[in-house]
């Protein structure tokens, strides 16, 4: 069981890009690994770093400037689009981001975060742009348990949608494997059933 | 009432539904390769189950393997790893490998297929988006996440949510020199590579129903590309004579059985989509990417669009993506000096692919600017395509015949793009880095690399076409 998800207040950091594909968020020679761990200091490796060398931070990445910081990642519509691999997911939660909120989501992407315990929100357009347009200052709360996300700093808020199931695995930790596998006499059943 | 062919599938695999949630949903076969299942296995081992139907999984290694002297030991020790994991895994949870060596291994997603695995009405998974290439048969195919593989491994389940549905008809004759990459492109440049995001999408139509089974997995296989769940194809005659036969095909009295179930499943004429597009096949030419997304294609002859005439989507992109490909608005694509041509991938590396370039090529040889890799999708096709002479084809070319995997088309193994150079390449994405960071991809079929491979430079096959 994983921990269960908190409302938060957080500064942000915004990723302004459209169509950022899982390759971007992780490339794809970094999938060697056989453990979930450590994929966070390669999160946007090749968007990071100049020559792939630590020592040389690209200084105009977001993730490089230190005004941007939180536990909240904003991005460009279409974000996690691509790959299906899953270290997209666990970069992210291991660099240290909880939510992620776009205006559109990839499907696989979006199910590979939930099961992490990442909150992908989609929000509309204009929402996105509108929290692009605050200070590096400034903060969002999200509150799970209401489903809404709030600028802080002129209270606009929006609802976004999470299906009843998912709400209540994210709260309390749960996996859907620990669910699956407490059905597997149905699964049985229904195997009878279906030859 | 009236269902549509997605329906049909899916109603018959719910194990149950969750109130206010996704459905159980049961799996029929399931794939694994090595880069996303070695997380999933140790979690199975930390929960002490064992692999709950192993007769349902088959695992394969090609992800990255290399394609040069496969007798060898791989090279790159983390590579090794994950490919002696799965052996391990495998071994351990009694799950049929398919690895080096095998004479069945290959891209999972051209073994499947052509093994008989894949099959109409089935449910099928594995974790990799492009897992789609096997709705193709009339099957309900798609790519999952580590986790889920996880939940396939222990229960043959899956959690999900019904997406909305959409069909794409492509009505009418293709021309002379476009094949069905060509189309996919063309869908993906129309509809954008988020416009099928929450879909499943049914490939319909006269064009769609004339093509070969190889061919309509080419166009399924890219459906990940425009963000559909999956993408699918009523299965008919071609379906049924290409499954027959196969190795793992049923036989006899059971082929019969499933013969008659395979024939109901199509969308009845009165059952309705969220979303329904039509297009006309005459309307589509060779196509070529210049972006880093698959929506971002042109035909051959057009110009490369200007800030002004993109889609919507694509717009605030545009100039970072051109600047990543050296590229410039309102040029023409044709003409670009080409440095490599990749004809490979689980897009386009079967044995139609390979003809189809042999028979282009041969008599011809490629430019002296090009380096030419052809990396074929399974032993199989290797084999097949050695018994045809193929390989000869290739060699007189300057063509290099490599051997199995996904190579160059993610660049997880040796066969990397040099940063800064343009590639050809018959794969699926264009992303930034794909191929190698800083490779420069353009997508393209088969034919169309063929002839980038002989000129050296971005060309219309159709000017040297023999007919
Ligand atoms: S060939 Fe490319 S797209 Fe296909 S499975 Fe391999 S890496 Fe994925």
């Amino acid at each position: 069981m994983k921990e269960g998800f908190k409302n938060i207040t957080s500064r942000f950091v915004p990723l302004q890009n459209e169509n950022v594909d899982t390759d971007q968020i992780i490339p794809a020679r970094f999938l060697k690994a056989t453990t979930k761990d450590g994929f966070g200091k390669n999160l946007f490796r090749d968007w990071r770093y100049e020559n792939d060398n630590e020592a040389t931070p690209k200084i105009d990445f977001v993730l490089n400037q230190p005004q941007y910081k939180g536990d909240i990642l904003v991005a460009g519509k279409n974000f996690g689009c691509g790959s299906s691999r899953e270290h997209a997911a666990w970069s992210i939660v291991d660099y240290g981001f909880k939510v992620v909120v776009s205006s559109f989501f990839a499907d696989i992407f979006k199910n590979n975060a939930l099961n992490n315990g990442l909150l992908p929100i989609t929000v509309s357009e204009d929402f996105v742009q509108k929290i692009f347009a605050q200070t590096n200052e400034a903060t969002l709360s999200v509150d799970l348990e209401a489903q809404t996300i709030t600028i802080d700093a002129t209270g606009e808020k929006e609802s976004f949608e999470i299906n009843a199931y998912k709400k209540t695995c994210m709260i309390n930790g749960y996996d859907d494997i620990d669910y699956l596998i407490n059905s597997i006499g149905e699964i049985e059943n229904f195997e009878k059933q279906s030859v | 009432m009236a269902q549509t062919l997605f329906d049909k599938i899916w109603n018959t695999h719910i194990v149950k539904n969750i109130e206010g949630g996704p459905a159980v949903l049961y799996i029929d076969k399931h794939f694994i390769h090595e880069v996303t299942s070695p997380q999933a296995f140790t979690g199975l081992n930390k929960r002490g189950i064992k692999v709950f139907r192993p007769q349902q999984t088959i695992a394969t290694a090609d992800h990255n393997v290399p394609t040069l002297n496969q007798h060898l030991p791989i090279k790159e020790e983390l590579g090794r790893l994950q490919v002696e994991a799965l052996i391990k895994n495998c071994a351990e949870h009694r799950v049929e490998l398919y690895g080096l060596g095998h004479p069945f291994q290959g891209i999972v997603h051209v073994i499947g297929p052509e093994l008989g695995i894949t099959q109409p009405g089935n449910t099928i998974v594995c974790g990799d988006s492009h897992t789609s290439t096997h709705g193709a048969f009339g099957a309900i195919a798609f790519g999952i996440g580590t986790s889920e593989v996880e939940m396939v491994l222990s229960t043959q389940c899956l959690m999900q949510t019904k997406p909305k549905l959409m069909r794409i008809n492509i009505e009418g004759e293709l021309k002379n020199g476009v094949v069905s990459k060509d189309i996919v492109l063309y869908i993906l440049s129309k509809i954008t590579a988020s416009g099928a995001t929450g879909y499943a999408v049914e490939f319909a139509g006269s064009a769609i129903r004339s093509l070969s089974m190889e061919a309509r997995m080419t166009i399924c296989n890219m459906s990940i590309e425009m963000g559909a769940r999956c993408g699918m194809i009523a299965p008919d005659e071609t379906t049924f004579s290409y499954v027959k036969g196969r190795k793992f095909a049923p036989t006899g009295a059971a082929w019969d059985k499933k013969l008659a179930y395979w024939k109901t499943l199509f969308t009845d004429a009165t059952a309705t989509f969220d979303k329904e597009i039509t297009l006309d096949a005459a309307d589509i030419t060779p196509m070529i990417t210049y972006g880093t997304n698959p929506g971002m294609g042109i035909g051959v002859n057009e110009n490369i669009p200007t800030v002004a005439q993109v889609h919507d989507n694509d717009r605030s992109g545009l100039e970072k993506s051109l600047a990543y490909m050296g590229l410039q608005q309102g040029h023409p694509i044709k003409g670009q000096k080409i440095d490599y041509v990749f004809i490979g991938s689980c897009t386009n590396s079967r044995i139609e692919d390979l003809r189809m370039v042999a028979s282009f090529v041969k008599g011809k040889h490629k430019a002296d600017n090009v380096e030419v890799w052809i990396v074929p999708g399974s032993k199989q096709v290797e084999k097949q395509a050695i018994e045809e002479g193929i390989d000869k084809v290739f060699e007189a070319a300057g063509f290099q015949l490599r051997q199995p995997g996904c190579s160059a088309c993610l660049g997880m193994n040796e066969d990397k793009i040099p940063a800064g150079k343009y590639c050809i390449s018959t794969s699926n994405r264009n992303f930034e880095g794909r191929q190698g960071a800083g490779a420069r991809t353009l997508l393209a079929s088969p034919l169309s690399a063929a002839a980038a491979a002989v000129t050296g430079f971005v060309a219309d096959v159709r000017e040297f076409m023999n007919n």
